[in-house]
């Protein structure tokens, strides 16, 4: 396909992901796939040693330092600033460190202002901007495609190459609209309406596909909404998801450390104003969701696909008429120890987490403050509030959020990723229940012989206060 | 990377879907920074069943690794390529995976078909009745064939080509250096960096 927006030359009518692409791509001969340029490198810890050990070995250099920038997130304490117990771990951040110091990448290190969970970090620092491409060594960088840019998750292979040479070899993917019509009932949230999608299109059911998520609903959500939705577009499988820049964008943006300034800001916006799909633009594929029938959707089994509303029940293998999904439900059910029929809102959790990438953001922490304020955590249940940056950690104080977890008997935290899939001490032991803000459910993602059920932050709030999960309209 | 052209071998029959990265690799295993000594953390977790696939030692000598579909959502961690691999498997086949998880696959010289349902169910099947069953999975005609059966299966030309050729990647792509020179003269300048760090 060519990548040119002249066709007979005219301009094809093009979605936002087309013009994207375009703008980024280096060479396109029809038989390799499109080699495209990277605006934005987003690196830490665990997915970067063995990509610098390559370009030792190779001799060579990271092309655009100025275009890089690290954080430790994944393996950091949040009980602590300095300490990292576990030799391995504090052997993998120090290996940033040295990686870092001897590349001339910028890094932001545990005790930084701004350290943090990295997709937390791109956007707080005005890095993330509409009509980027950016990627990073972690499959939640769908992240940034709330901005309006393309982004998305690569493997060491891959870091390894936009370290050397700021590119990456693509095949250019399939698009799809995700049209939310309508507007979201009270209480229902972004998190409700990513869970929602997933639920209906499975672990696979975006492969191959940018999708990008429009209509009502979505305009209406705020920047930290939007950044929660496109962060799970990796959990339906989908390349990226995208929601078109709007004034929104622009606001977020503005001020920012590394927000475009003067004459520079107004040659960006005007820039940013022209990523919409155009209104003839084809997509390859439609999904569309009235969003007055949505309510707060929670997950009962071991993938994000396997959810349900909350004022549900566990459902039955019997129910799914394919018989692998018939399978992977018998056998989710056995690992989450539920049965069949049981009210969603009789499982009784022992652990309640709120951060993330997900829902690591400020709204997300006064969101559910809002909800636990003057409550108390229900006895014998552990809620822990990871905040997503030191930033994030830091306004949330300066707004007494961590006085209102901390009176309600919540233990507040230092900023990482924490229990979302515990590779630092944060984490489950066997057979202990979750209500998480996180993104996936996996068996043990979050310890071993953990269980997982993916909420909302209110949603959080709420099953903290009763101690099984339960929305604040319930309180 | 080395050349794939051709492998056969016995099966692993993995009847299951939605295997995760998390589960082919626990996070606490993404700790070390080498990119190899990973065979003892595949699939760690359900290796502490003694009953699980892996522990029977009929499947020891396996080197096609037979699963059901979406094999590998989740999390980039190419660590999970990496399992597979120092554990000894050369190929997998599914009917579908995780976009991610099969370009990492690629670079790293890990060959992924994907099979319909149907196909997959027959090699489970073989491979259940008889561990010894062997399959060959040909990447030069696109075919995997098993006992009286033969499957083609599509594989991107771009890809097929460098598995085949064992090529490096980032070699190829600094031969376009000269374009890549040139699509950076002209950026726009108000583009982000990251470097003098603002405040």
């Amino acid at each position: 396909m060519s990548p040119t927006p002249q066709d007979n030359g005219e301009m094809r009518p093009r979605t936002l992901a087309e013009k994207v692409w375009d703008d980024h791509v280096v060479r396109s001969d029809g038989e390799q796939p499109d080699l495209l340029y990277i605006d934005l490198h987003l690196l830490h810890e665990v997915t970067s040693p063995q990509a610098f050990d390559g370009l030792r070995q190779a001799g060579r250099k990271v092309r655009r330092t100025d275009l890089t920038i690290a954080t430790e997130d994944h393996n950091t304490p949040t009980d602590n600033l300095f300490t990292i117990a576990d030799p391995t771990s504090r052997k993998q951040i120090e290996t940033l460190r040295a990686n870092c110091e001897e590349f001339g990448v910028r890094i932001h290190s545990l005790g930084d202002k701004d350290q943090g969970v990295v997709h937390v970090v791109g956007p707080q620092l005005g890095l993330t901007q509409p009509g980027m491409t950016v990627v990073c060594g972690d499959s939640h960088t769908a992240t940034h495609g709330a901005f309006g840019s393309i982004a998305f998750g690569i493997g060491t292979s891959e870091v390894e190459h936009v370290l050397a040479t700021q590119t990456l070899m693509q095949s250019k993917p399939k698009t799809m609209a995700v049209t939310v019509n309508g507007s979201l009932p009270e209480g229902v949230s972004a998190k409700d309406l990513i869970l929602k999608v997933i639920s209906l299109t499975g672990t696979g059911g975006g492969k191959g596909h940018i999708v990008e998520y429009r209509g009502q609903a979505i305009e209406e959500l705020s920047m930290e909404g939007r950044m929660t939705v496109c962060n799970m577009s990796i959990e339906w499988g989908a390349k990226a998801g995208m929601i078109a820049p709007d004034e929104k964008t622009a606001a977020y943006v503005k001020g920012r450390p590394h927000a475009p300034q003067g004459e520079d800001w107004d040659a960006a916006v005007a820039y940013w104003n022209t990523l919409q799909t155009d209104e003839d633009a084809v997509f390859d594929k439609e999904i569309v969701i009235d969003a007055a029938s949505l309510s707060p959707f929670v997950t009962w089994g071991t993938n994000p696909g396997q959810g349900v509303e909350l004022a549900g029940t566990v459902p039955a293998p019997e129910d799914y008429t394919d018989p692998v999904d018939r399978t992977a439900a018998e056998n989710a059910l056995h690992y989450m120890g539920l049965e069949a029929g049981t009210p969603m809102r009789e499982i009784d959790v022992d652990v309640v987490f709120l951060g993330s990438c997900t829902n690591g953001r400020i709204e997300d922490l006064r969101v559910a403050a809002e909800v636990i304020k003057g409550r108390k955590v229900a006895d014998g249940i552990n809620m822990m509030v990871v905040p997503g940056s030191a930033r994030v950690r830091d306004q949330a104080m300066e707004e007494g959020l961590d006085k209102v977890f901390t009176d309600a008997g919540a233990d507040w935290r230092f900023a990482g990723c924490s229990m979302c899939l515990g590779m630092n001490p944060d984490q489950l032991t066997p057979g202990q229940r979750a209500a998480s803000t996180s993104n996936r459910n996996f068996e043990g993602r979050q310890g071993k012989g953990g269980r997982t059920h993916l909420v909302s932050p209110a949603v959080a709030a709420a099953t903290a206060v009763t101690g099984h999960l339960a929305s604040p309209a319930d309180l | 990377m080395d050349k794939f052209t051709t492998h056969t071998g016995t099966v692993a029959p993995l009847r299951r879907s939605n295997v995760d990265t998390d589960q082919i690799i626990p996070a606490v295993y993404l700790k070390r920074v080498t990119k190899t000594g990973f065979e003892d953390a595949l699939f760690a977790e359900w290796r502490e069943d003694k009953d699980f696939l892996l522990n029977q030692d009929v499947y020891s000598n396996a080197t096609i690794l037979v699963a059901g579909t979406e094999f590998g959502t989740g999390s980039s961690r190419e660590h999970a390529v990496w399992a597979l691999k120092d554990y000894g498997f050369k190929v997998v086949i599914a009917p579908r995976y995780a976009d991610i998880f099969r370009g990492n696959s690629l670079k790293n010289g890990l060959l992924t078909v994907e099979l319909p349902t149907e196909a997959v169910e027959a090699l489970w099947a073989s491979a259940e009745a008889d561990p010894t069953f062997e399959v060959t999975v040909d990447l030069e005609t696109c075919e995997v064939r098993a006992g009286e059966q033969t499957w083609s299966f599509e594989f991107d030309a771009s890809g097929r080509w460098r598995l085949m050729e064992g090529l490096d990647d980032i070699s190829l792509t600094l031969g376009d250096e000269a374009r890549i020179a040139a699509f950076e003269t002209n950026r726009d300048a108000w583009r982000p960096r990251t470097l003098p760090a603002a405040v």
